[in-house]
């Protein structure tokens, strides 16, 4: 595997674990896979950037990043942690959508944006907004994997497919699509059900669910990836276990 | 974590006071920021060690070599003025407190920067640092970190040596280059604190008493012209003394063949030295009490001379199998490999003669001279009988101005160079080889008077008249090596012969290195004539400017 690998966290509902996953993901690509990573906070809400400290601000706003008149190495910001950068959000990604559009329209725009990033970084994390719009679109041409947290329950089975479906139209290069479940309750006979045998029955759904755990939810009151504040948590390794997954998928070329 | 922005270093010299100047740098910055250890950084202490040969080639190419180990092995890592520049690769095997010979080091990065500069010398370790290191990150009031604090206490490893100051230094985290610059600024402030200008390197070397270049084997003297002429002999004197006694371990170690070339370089320069002005050393002109006798300065010419036949043999050796390599690839009709028995027959010849050669410089015989030799031109050095004591260039002294090293100088370097110039100008094609051979000793001799007494002279005319002589001695030089190279080959397969030890290829291989040798000498006395006509005509002008004659 060489140059730079593009993973995005989506999905189309909101409140499934986006950031979460895209926050971790990343600190152990940086802290334990030893990868020089960059996590590119594109929901306005900035939730990721919240997560590390760093305030949802940037300069000239997001049209200056589309435009092309500021260039995106301007706006990283370092973390607390060796090898992890933030490109924060910022209040003006809400139109970002209106942005793309006036700059011609691409869905390839982000990958263009991207592309100089490929000299400094071995990983890039996208964390996506929640919708289906030019936006999402830009993010699944531009990602070599698409991570997709999930609910288990059988309408949530039904985005998966329509995802893979649309992802599957793409011209030429098409990303990886993983899903998981996340916000598993174990103690739900349906969540348990759906979890089991849809790990077991596609290739398109990870082996690893996360559970639902209250210390994922503190994760934005300690401000950190549950990976620093409670690294031997249950949390903690259900992330190493679905990364550990991700990774070995992208050296065997994909499901 | 971006490389340091700013480099500081607690400047008192009291080491008792060096713990208060970082907490007084901590208290400041706790005005500014919230200050808090890095997470997880229990790191232990780091070593650190540089390399260098003996002559720290690296250290005057302005390159540092530093050896450390950290998670992944060993590893080399080469800088100097160009960051772009650095270097650095795996070293397997090599190990911080032993000297490594350029094999050791595998081909990579630095291997390719280095392997000329360095050959055919070895790596030696200069000094080992162990550098303690406590990081504290600095908050904003997000409690989000905008820069860090790295503050080093480094020691040198092994004896007991005092700890060295404490280094800090702010490091910035990307996107907030104003909080590190406001930090550097508070840590600007707090008294007892500077900015770093000397590497660590220079500071270690100052804690075991040595200095980056403390070795060169450059006659450089401390002598004025206006010095009693006894006593820059004896300054002189001392220094080729020092040059020899410093290579004697490396020579006993054998670390690399250059220790013993430098070794013998001195020997010979002192007795040019001898024979160009030891009457110096001897009554009147010296100070009664001290001074030489004519038969003391006989005995120690004699001896210096033991020295130097008891080097030749490992030398002549190490010439052979330094070039080996290079001869061996350089065959036309023979194949490299024919050659292997003559390069395993020279390995053993050598390991013999460096027995004998081992013995005679731990002998008493060895000691008792370079310590009598010591305290002999000490004394006269710290005599100091009088004499006109004034510094100035050669050109400006005044005929007759007394015994002072001016005249001296001017003096043995004119007769030096007048026998230079008459036995050159004597040569024809016809002359014998034994006439140039004759002339390579009196331009030797020639050579080391003037870099002797380089001091006195005007440095661009010394400069311009060195570099004629230089040519001139390379061209004798190939001459003579050659022709000796060329005896000594039909020697040993001589030898080998008689111990059964010569295939048949070998000896047609030897044959074929004596007739590329020879090709060699034929060509360096073609080029004899010019070169000397360079060196010499119009009658040594150059020479004349520079002894003040102009």
């Amino acid at each position: 595997m060489t140059g730079v690998r593009i993973y995005a966290t989506y999905n189309i509902k909101g409140g499934v674990g986006k950031t979460t996953t895209a926050v971790n993901l990343a600190y152990l690509a940086a802290a334990e896979s030893g990868l020089r990573t960059v996590l590119w906070d594109l929901d306005p809400q900035g939730a990721a950037s919240f997560m590390f400290r760093v305030k949802p601000r940037v300069k000239g706003g997001g049209k200056a990043l589309i435009h092309g008149k500021r260039p995106l190495d301007d706006a990283i910001k370092g973390t607390d942690f060796d090898n992890l950068d933030l490109i924060p959000a910022d209040f003006t990604y809400r139109n970002m959508d209106l942005l793309l559009d006036s700059a011609g329209g691409s869905s390839r725009k982000l990958s263009k944006l991207l592309a100089p990033l490929a000299a400094d970084y071995d990983a890039v994390f996208l964390d996506c907004p929640p919708s289906i719009s030019l936006v999402s679109e830009n993010v699944l041409h531009a990602a070599d994997v698409i991570v997709v947290p999930l609910i288990p329950t059988t309408l949530s089975v039904r985005t998966l497919d329509q995802l893979t479906e649309f992802v599957a139209g793409f011209n030429g290069r098409r990303p990886d699509v993983l899903a998981f479940f996340s916000m598993v309750d174990r103690r739900k006979k349906l969540h348990k059900e759906i979890t089991e045998n849809l790990s077991s029955q596609r290739s398109d759904v990870a082996a690893t669910a996360v559970p639902y755990l209250s210390l994922v939810e503190n994760m934005s009151v300690e401000r950190a990836p549950v990976t620093v504040f409670a690294p031997r948590s249950a949390a903690a390794r259900a992330y190493r276990e679905l990364w550990a997954e991700i990774r070995s998928r992208d050296t065997t070329g994909g499901g | 974590m971006t490389p340091g922005l700013a480099g500081f270093i607690v400047s008192g010299a009291d080491a008792q006071t060096w713990d208060d100047v970082v907490a007084d740098v901590l208290a400041a910055l706790g005005q500014g920021f919230a200050v808090v250890p890095e997470r997880g950084a229990t790191r232990g202490a780091r070593r650190r060690t540089w390399f260098d040969t003996f002559d720290w080639r690296l250290y005057r190419a302005g390159l540092t070599l530093e050896y450390v180990v950290g998670r992944g092995g060993g590893e080399l890592r080469l800088s100097g003025g160009d960051p772009a520049a650095d270097a650095a690769q795996p070293a397997p095997g090599w190990q911080a407190s032993r000297p490594h010979p350029l094999g050791d080091l595998q081909d990579g990065p630095v291997a390719a920067r280095i392997g000329g500069l360095v050959a055919p010398r070895a790596l030696l370790p200069a000094v080992t640092v162990s550098v303690g290191a406590a990081v504290r990150r600095l908050l904003n009031d997000d409690r989000k970190t905008v820069a860090r604090l790295v503050v080093e206490h480094p020691a040198v490893a092994g004896g007991d040596h005092q700890p060295l100051r404490p280094r800090l230094t702010i490091t910035e985290v990307r996107g907030y280059p104003g909080q590190a610059r406001r930090a550097v600024g508070i840590v600007a402030g707090v008294p007892g604190v500077r900015p770093v200008t000397e590497p660590l390197l220079a500071d270690a070397l100052g804690a075991v008493g040595r200095r980056p270049g403390d070795y060169s084997n450059k006659v450089t003297a401390t002598i004025t012209a206006g010095m009693p002429a006894a006593e820059a002999a004896a300054v002189i004197l001392l220094r080729l003394l020092d040059t020899i006694e410093a290579n004697v371990p490396g020579v006993l170690r054998d670390v690399d063949t250059e220790f013993l070339h430098d070794l013998r370089v001195s020997v010979r320069r002192t007795r040019s030295a001898l024979k160009l002005f030891g009457d110096a050393l001897t009554a009147p002109i010296a100070a009664r009490s001290c001074a030489l006798t004519g038969d003391e300065l006989a005995r120690f010419a004699a001896e210096f001379k033991w020295v130097g036949d008891l080097t030749t043999p490992v030398r002549d050796l190490d010439v052979h199998l330094l070039d080996f390599e290079e001869t061996a690839r350089a065959l036309r009709a023979a194949k490299p490999d024919d050659l292997e028995p003559f390069r395993v027959y020279l390995a053993q010849r050598r390991l013999r003669e460096f027995r004998t050669l081992t013995r005679g410089l731990r002998s008493p015989r060895f000691a008792n001279l370079t310590r009598e030799w010591r305290e002999r031109l000490t004394r006269i050095r710290d005599s100091k009988n009088g004499g006109t004591v004034a510094t100035a260039r050669l050109g400006q002294i005044r005929k007759g101005a007394g015994e002072t090293t001016g005249t001296l100088a001017a003096e043995r370097t004119r007769r030096a160079f007048a026998k230079v110039a008459k036995r050159g100008a004597a040569i024809t094609p016809a002359s014998p080889h034994e006439s140039l051979h004759d002339l390579r000793k009196r331009c030797k001799e020639l050579r080391y008077a003037l870099e002797f007494f380089a001091p006195l002279y005007d440095p661009a005319a010394y400069g311009a008249v060195l570099a004629d002589l230089k040519r001139l001695q390379d061209c004798l030089g190939e001459f003579q090596d050659t022709e000796v190279q060329i005896a000594e080959i039909r020697a040993l397969a001589t030898s080998m012969l008689a111990a059964n030890e010569a295939p048949a290829v070998t000896l047609l291989a030897m044959g074929e290195v004596t007739a590329a040798l020879a090709a060699r000498q034929q060509a360096a006395r073609a080029d004899f004539e010019r070169r000397f006509a360079v060196f010499a005509g119009p009658d040594g002008r150059r020479m004349s400017l520079l002894l003040g004659e102009g």
